[in-house]
């Protein structure tokens, strides 16, 4: 899925072409990024479709794309109401949980034992199933808060922002080093021109992956209760209702959603890193 | 004052002392370089030419022995930007672009935007780049890299000037012309220059002395004066050049014939 999309993969094929014929290259780039991911997914849709109609699949089981987009058009105001609802929540939560994470790797990279010690314990803690503390969280604030959802999303934002960043600052070209040491600039001024612009397309790596889990953490901890407002809470309340093609339009909503946040995700990471775009 | 631009006293460099892995990078090296001096390494591969220069740069500390570069110990006239440097590797800057890599030094040493821009367009000139500033390293090819590289050490006009293997991936063409230019930018601003190459003809062509250098341990084995006055047109045809080129052989010969003998 997305979040697992490797950098470089990601970040290449849809690049646009720099230089005089650019936006003749763009268009051709472009189209060639585009149309195999599309034919694929009408292909897949075509195919789901025929199996749900000729093998007369219970509905609980699997709805067919046509009953999903049939509610998905009914739906779309609640759609887009809830979906905004938790796109807010993933929003800030995903600013937040960034902005701790560089603080904390920018502490992390000055002290090379606290990058050391820091960064298994990172490991392990990301691998345990953060959006499990949604329910502790919840009780712990008032039922009308936003904030246990935010919190969730920070927290899960936190890890590979904080991974990827402590990385990109770590990594310092050695001759980058030796030419800055002949410039006699060390301190914040090595800082400033090397380490913060090196450790940049790593930010990005951290972020792009961060967007599409800020989303999904923003509607999965609404199945554990709090503030009902948002996508997940539809989806569940759609699926204990056995409104399966309902719950599964809300779905598409979340998809839709996780798919904007990893899309702007991009394009920042285009803009603020121009050196990688060829 | 009419202090040495470079003074080593004994230097010895020995990598990972004391511990697994050692190297005996340098032993024993004594070396003076007046002001305005044109000085060419040579000799073969891992035998301490880049060793040497980063000792001169301060960027490693000498085991033993003392460096002095313009009569101050050498991490004085690093602090105080006495040299201009380009390794064998350009190291570049990947997000700034070709113009803004040139201007890092001048920025550095505290010039305003106007005037660091148009010294940076300059020295691009000068390596036949100006229509590139804009370009980031990335779309630019390894020789035009390097370009750039040895267009940022001379971008500050330094009283001495390092080069590690700066025209090594040049074509023959663009190397001839570069040599002239850096011994016009040498001659009229009295720069004194250290420069490490592995061709022959380049190091005589450049130099007012070659110091030819011999591996484990790596140390100075024979310096060869050249004299050949103004380089001309002329000058690669003289015989004065072919002279010297035969001197410099025969002096890495010794090398060579040394390394055989302790085999
Ligand atoms: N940082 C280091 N740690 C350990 N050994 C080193 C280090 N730098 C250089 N050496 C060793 O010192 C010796 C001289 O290396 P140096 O890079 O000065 O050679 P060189 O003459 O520049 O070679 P080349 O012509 O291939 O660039 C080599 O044996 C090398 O392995
Ligand atoms: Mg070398």
């Amino acid at each position: 899925m997305s979040v697992l999309v490797d950098r470089t993969v990601a970040a290449d094929p849809a690049g646009p072409a720099r230089g005089r014929s650019r936006t003749a290259e763009g268009f051709k780039g472009l189209a060639l990024v585009v149309l195999p991911p599309v034919v694929v997914a009408v292909a897949g849709l075509g195919a789901w479709e025929a199996i749900v109609t000729v093998g007369r699949v219970a509905p609980f089981v699997l709805p067919a794309p046509s009953a999903i987009w049939e509610q998905f058009t009914l739906s779309l105001d609640t759609i887009i109401r809830t979906g905004t609802a938790s796109g807010t929540n993933a929003l800030v939560g995903l600013v937040l949980g960034t902005i701790v994470a560089l603080l904390a790797a920018m502490a992390a990279g000055r002290f090379r034992f606290l990058a050391e010690v820091s960064v298994p314990v990172a490991a392990a803690l990301n691998a345990l199933p953060i959006i499990a503390l949604a329910p502790i969280l919840n009780n712990m604030f008032s039922a009308t808060s936003n904030i246990p959802r935010r919190l969730v999303v920070a927290i899960v934002v936190f890890f590979p922002v904080f991974i990827n960043a402590l990385r990109g600052l770590r990594e310092v070209d050695p001759t980058h080093r030796d030419l800055m040491d002949s410039y006699a600039a060390g301190g914040w001024t090595f800082t400033r021109l090397v380490r913060l612009p090196g450790a940049l397309p790593f930010v990005f790596t951290g972020l792009r992956q961060a967007s599409s889990l800020a989303v999904i953490a923003a509607v999965v901890s609404e199945y554990f209760g709090g503030l009902q407002d948002g996508l997940g809470s539809r989806i569940t309340s759609a699926a204990a209702n056995t409104a399966y093609p309902r719950a599964w339009a809300f779905v598409l909503g979340a998809c839709v959603l996780g798919l904007v946040f990893y899309l702007i995700a991009l394009l920042l990471e285009r803009v603020a890193t121009p050196w990688r775009t060829r | 004052m009419t202090a040495p631009a470079v003074e080593l006293t004994g230097v010895n460099k020995i990598f990972n002392q004391g511990r697994p892995g050692e190297v005996t990078a340098l032993t024993g090296v004594d070396l003076t370089i007046a002001r305005g001096e044109f000085i060419a390494l040579i000799g073969p591969s891992g035998c301490g030419k880049s060793t040497l220069l980063r000792l001169v740069a301060d960027l490693i500390a000498p085991s033993s022995g003392t460096v002095t570069v313009a009569g101050k110990p050498a991490r004085k006239a690093r602090l105080d930007q006495e040299y201009g440097i380009a390794f064998q590797q350009a190291g570049l800057f990947e997000w700034r672009t070709v113009r803004r890599n040139v201007e890092l030094p001048l920025e550095l040493r505290g010039q305003g935007r106007r005037e660091r821009r148009a010294r940076a367009e300059e020295m691009l000139e000068l390596v036949g780049l100006a229509d590139f500033a804009r370009h980031y390293p990335a779309q630019l090819s390894g020789g035009m890299q390097q370009r750039v590289a040895i267009a940022r050490a001379l971008a500050v006009h330094p009283p001495l000037l390092l080069m590690d293997e700066p025209f090594g991936a040049l074509d023959e063409m663009t190397r001839e012309r570069l040599q002239d230019e850096l011994l016009r930018i040498c001659g009229t601003t009295g720069t004194s220059t250290i420069f490490v190459t592995h061709s022959i003809p380049e190091a005589v062509y450049l130099a007012d002395r070659v110091v030819v250098m011999s591996p484990r341990p790596g140390r100075i084995t024979g310096i060869v004066p050249i004299d050949l006055g103004e380089r001309t047109e002329t000058t690669r045809q003289s015989p004065g050049f072919f002279t010297g080129i035969t001197k410099v052989r025969a002096a890495l010969r010794g090398t060579e014939a040394a390394v055989g003998a302790e085999r």
